[in-house]
């Protein structure tokens, strides 16, 4: 028993010095004192830090700690800015104007003075591909918005409503699904008509399916979640539910999806203009500079390759970044 | 005493700390314990006490940002704490087994559960493939799995939540370790099923010899099993000895709150709110049914979820549904708040029927029927900050403008005792309990006759329980609201209702005045599952019975 005891004793160690954490707990006459009980459950919380992650730290200094250790992802923001800035004010990238040719120096090689080379009419190639960049990122970021806005509007309301209507969304998204993107874009540029525009609106209806396909299963897993019969219970109508605490909680992994989509988008429609369904030349859109590169490929390398790199870049820099939002979310959930 | 038996464990000076964004947060200091050979040693506290880090370091399974800063874990001679992860593999399953918390989730979903328990024989090399297999089921029957051989042969989802946390305990138990590390193996269960699962822990053990550290949160249950308890609070140990010393006798203060605040070794509350049992019922249901239909790939049919039930909830009272998981006590609850459409029966608020009450009506129905669900952490939307959450029946009903909006909720967070600088907080920065009481604020927002209260305090640690019960008994005294008040645990009951309505399989068994069912219960059932609530074996102590009355003025 004597053992015991002097165990006992040093088992019990030195007293907790903090005593804010542990008594008036449980005294029910004071307001101000229960919620003090409740500090050692924050104590709880802040020793499971994986339980509540968000609870408390600067966001700022954390994410740009992960950045230093992504070096990749760093390099696809940092194409993204130029990308960008291309896209807003190309004069300050290429002062000089994309349509201008000089042909005494046509089909000059990559130099200091032409970084991209010259084309067969003596226009700079660099300066062509930085005006290019607000046609092909403009029809890319339409044809995401469509796609987006309306695949979301479909998933939503074939998760949310259900029964019949799912059924018929989703076998006509089915449909959609079986068709190849680049055949349907191109079944609905002709009939819709050539142009950036349209070429945009093609792609992103041809990615209404995927983006339906998502946001109807984030909206079923939201949909059953206590809260949301919390909100209906507590006697909120139907459409707030939907609108206030599905959408926001659904829609975290579509626009996760938007960003991938941004780069197969860029891809689509560099396909289309080049296949000569955007606009017509000599606009210089990059799906069109390959195109037009085609002839000279034996002799004049850089026409085709150095604005295929350049989509190749935005495309990869779109897909790291995407997948970036997608890690984080999921962690900070 | 002939021969001292061997001591197993010794948990000398440890100390672990979990790296964070904010620097290293001290989960474990100084704690020292020992297990002897066929010794149960229940480590007792409140989450985010220590115990289950403790658990986790000595079977070397802490998370990845933890770090044993200090002290060493023998275990039978060998330093667990320094150990490298090969040595670690031969201590784990072969002298120490580990009983996990949750058994929903610890098993692998895609293996067959005869060869996940063979799976630590043939790692240890203690058997071939066929002499394994024959082991596992061996363990099983060992285990009370009834019909071993079926049950080696299906896959956990085919498995109740007993019988899986029994396969767990089969895992553990199969190579025959020296020291069993239980980390809270029964929080997840029924009570009946509890008690039937620690008295085959109890008797497997017995037999072996086997040592065990049970992590426990409940009082109760570490009063019945152990030979000693440790009581942890902050990452220290506050008390240890034997249950007659530290429950007989606690010393600590925060022992004593422990035991205050536990509702089995409570006892009953006196209810004081007086009921008018002339008024009109708040709530009223008579003959409840409700089908749900089966798989057409199970034979179809249809399964009676709740049959033919009927009670009534006294105005400014509080009527208990009690059951174990599958008794169809939420659905009934489900029924009364028209949130599922009955098969057959009425209910009725207020004296009004309102079984087929549907569109406006219903949503009218609703400002005087709130809920309060089971699990805070996913009743919240994890997007909408306090205030609005608070604000959100208001809002819906139309209730005042912006600002008399926010002043009401302002004034919710004061009632339920909460800080009104957490409305601009969300509900990811608060704890259980914190949340518990923001989800009770917006039950209360409408001012509600009614409030349906589904398990509210299941999901939370002992001490918040109490504080949590003490809240809505003080809410009830002061505004006159109504509850019924879902709950698989008797001994919450006891000290919230006035009434009680036992179910089992859908259909009322017993119901009564509280004081009555729990004295002389008429159904079996009712009897078993009272036996159940652990604890029940300890009779009070005098200076606890004394504590316990005077925390309850």
């Amino acid at each position: 028993m004597s053992s015991l005891d002097a165990l006992t004793a040093g088992e019990r160690g030195p007293q907790p010095p903090t005593e804010a954490f542990v008594p008036t707990a449980l005294d029910p006459n004071t307001r101000a004192d229960k919620f003090a009980a409740t500090s050692a459950e924050r104590f709880a919380d802040a020793v499971l830090e994986r339980e509540d992650p968000l609870a408390r730290r600067s966001p700022w200094r954390t994410r740009f700690e992960d950045l230093v250790r992504k070096p990749g992802l760093v390099l696809a923001l940092v194409w993204s800015a130029v990308i960008l800035l291309a896209a807003f004010v190309p004069s300050l990238l290429a002062p000089g104007d994309p349509l201008d040719g000089v042909p005494a120096d046509k089909l000059q090689a990559p130099s200091s003075a032409h970084w991209f080379g010259t084309d067969q009419l003596g226009r700079d190639l660099y300066t062509r591909v930085v005006h290019g960049t607000h046609l092909t990122l403009a029809a890319a970021l339409t044809a995401v918005l469509v796609g987006l806005v309306v695949g979301a509007l479909v998933g939503l309301v074939a998760g949310f409503v259900g029964g019949v209507v799912d059924d018929v969304a989703m076998r006509v998204v089915d449909v959609l699904l079986s068709i190849p993107a680049l055949l349907l874009s191109l079944a609905l540029i002709t009939v819709l008509g050539f142009g950036t525009i349209n070429v945009a609106i093609a792609v992103g209806l041809a990615n209404v399916a995927s983006v339906s396909r998502i946001m109807r299963s984030e909206v079923l897993r939201v949909r059953t979640s206590v809260f949301v019969e919390a909100s209906h219970a507590s006697g909120s109508r139907w459409w707030t539910t939907l609108g206030r605490h599905v959408l926001p909680n659904a829609i975290g992994p579509v626009v996760v999806l938007a960003a991938l989509e941004l780069g197969a988008a860029v891809l689509a429609v560099s396909s289309l203009s080049f296949l000569g369904y955007g606009e017509p030349p000599p606009a210089p859109e990059w799906g069109a500079l390959v195109a037009g590169g085609r002839d000279y490929l034996r002799t004049s390398w850089w026409l085709t390759t150095l604005p295929g790199l350049t989509i190749v870049a935005t495309v990869l820099a779109a897909g790291r970044i995407s997948r970036a939002l997608d890690g984080d979310p999921g962690r900070n959930r | 005493m002939t021969t001292a038996p061997e001591r197993l464990l010794t948990v000398d000076d440890l100390a672990v700390s979990y790296r964070t964004r904010h620097g290293d947060v001290h989960a474990v200091r100084d704690v020292s314990l020992h297990v002897d050979e066929g010794e149960t040693v229940a480590v007792v506290g409140e989450s985010g006490s220590g115990k289950s880090t403790t658990a986790a370091a000595v079977v070397r399974l802490l998370a990845p940002a933890a770090r044993i800063e200090r002290g060493t874990i023998d275990l039978l001679g060998r330093d667990v704490a320094q150990a490298s992860p090969r040595e670690l593999q031969a201590v784990r399953g072969l002298l120490v087994g580990l009983v996990p918390q949750d058994p929903t989730v610890s098993l692998n979903p895609v293996k067959r559960i005869g060869d996940q328990v063979a799976e630590v024989l043939r790692i240890h090399g203690l058997a071939d493939r066929r002499a394994a297999g024959i082991e596992a089921v061996e363990a099983l029957r060992r285990a009370g799995l009834p019909e071993p051989e079926l049950r080696a042969r299906q896959y956990p989802h085919e498995l109740s939540g007993g019988m899986r946390q029994r396969v767990l305990i089969a895992i553990a138990l199969v190579a025959r370790p020296r020291l069993l590390v239980a980390d809270e193996p029964t929080s997840a269960l029924d009570v009946t099923v509890q008690r039937q699962i620690l008295d085959h822990l109890d008797t497997l053990t017995a037999e072996t010899g086997t040592g065990v550290l049970l992590i426990t949160h409940d009082l109760g249950v570490a009063a019945d099993r152990a030979d000693r308890i440790v009581v942890m609070s902050q990452g220290r140990v506050v008390e240890a000895g034997t249950p007659d010393e530290v429950l007989g006798s606690p010393r600590e203060a925060y022992t004593r709150q422990l035991l205050a605040a536990a509702p089995s070794l409570r006892g009953a509350r006196p209810v004081s709110v007086p009921v008018a049992l002339d008024a009109p019922p708040a709530l009223e249901v008579r003959g409840l049914v409700k089908d749900f239909p089966l798989p057409r790939s199970g034979g179809g049919g249809t399964l009676r979820a709740v049959d033919d039930v009927s009670f009534r909830v006294p105005r400014g009272g509080t009527l208990a549904l009690v059951g174990e998981s599958g008794s169809g006590k939420s659905t009934t609850a489900r029924l009364a708040l028209r949130l599922a459409e009955p098969t057959a029966g009425q209910v009725l608020v207020g004296g009004r029927d309102v079984s087929h009450t549907r569109g406006s009506e219903l949503r009218a129905l609703r400002r005087q029927m709130q809920v309060v669900y089971q699990n805070p952490y996913s009743s919240l939307d994890p997007r909408w900050s306090v205030g609005q959450i608070v604000g959100e029946p208001l809002r819906a009903f139309g209730v005042g403008d912006r600002r008399t909006r926010a002043t009401r909720t302002a004034e919710l967070l004061d009632l339920v005792a909460l800080p009104v600088s957490v409305a601009q907080r969300r509900p990811a920065e608060l704890s259980g309990g914190q949340r518990q009481r923001v989800a009770i604020a917006r039950a209360l927002s409408v001012r509600p006759d009614l409030v349906v209260l589904d398990e509210p305090v299941s999901a939370l640690d002992v001490s918040v329980q109490a504080q949590i019960l003490d809240l809505l008994a003080e809410l009830q005294r002061e505004l006159g609201v109504t509850y019924l008040f879902i709950s698989h645990d008797l001994a919450v009951v006891r000290q919230v209702a006035h009434d009680v309505v036992v179910l089992r399989q859908g259909r009322v068994v017993e119901r009564g005045k509280v004081e009555d069912v729990f004295a002389d219960p008429q159904h079996a059932y009712t009897a078993e599952l009272l036996a159940a609530i652990p604890g029940a074996r300890r009779p009070l102590e005098p200076a606890t019975a004394g504590l316990v009355a005077g925390g309850e003025r």
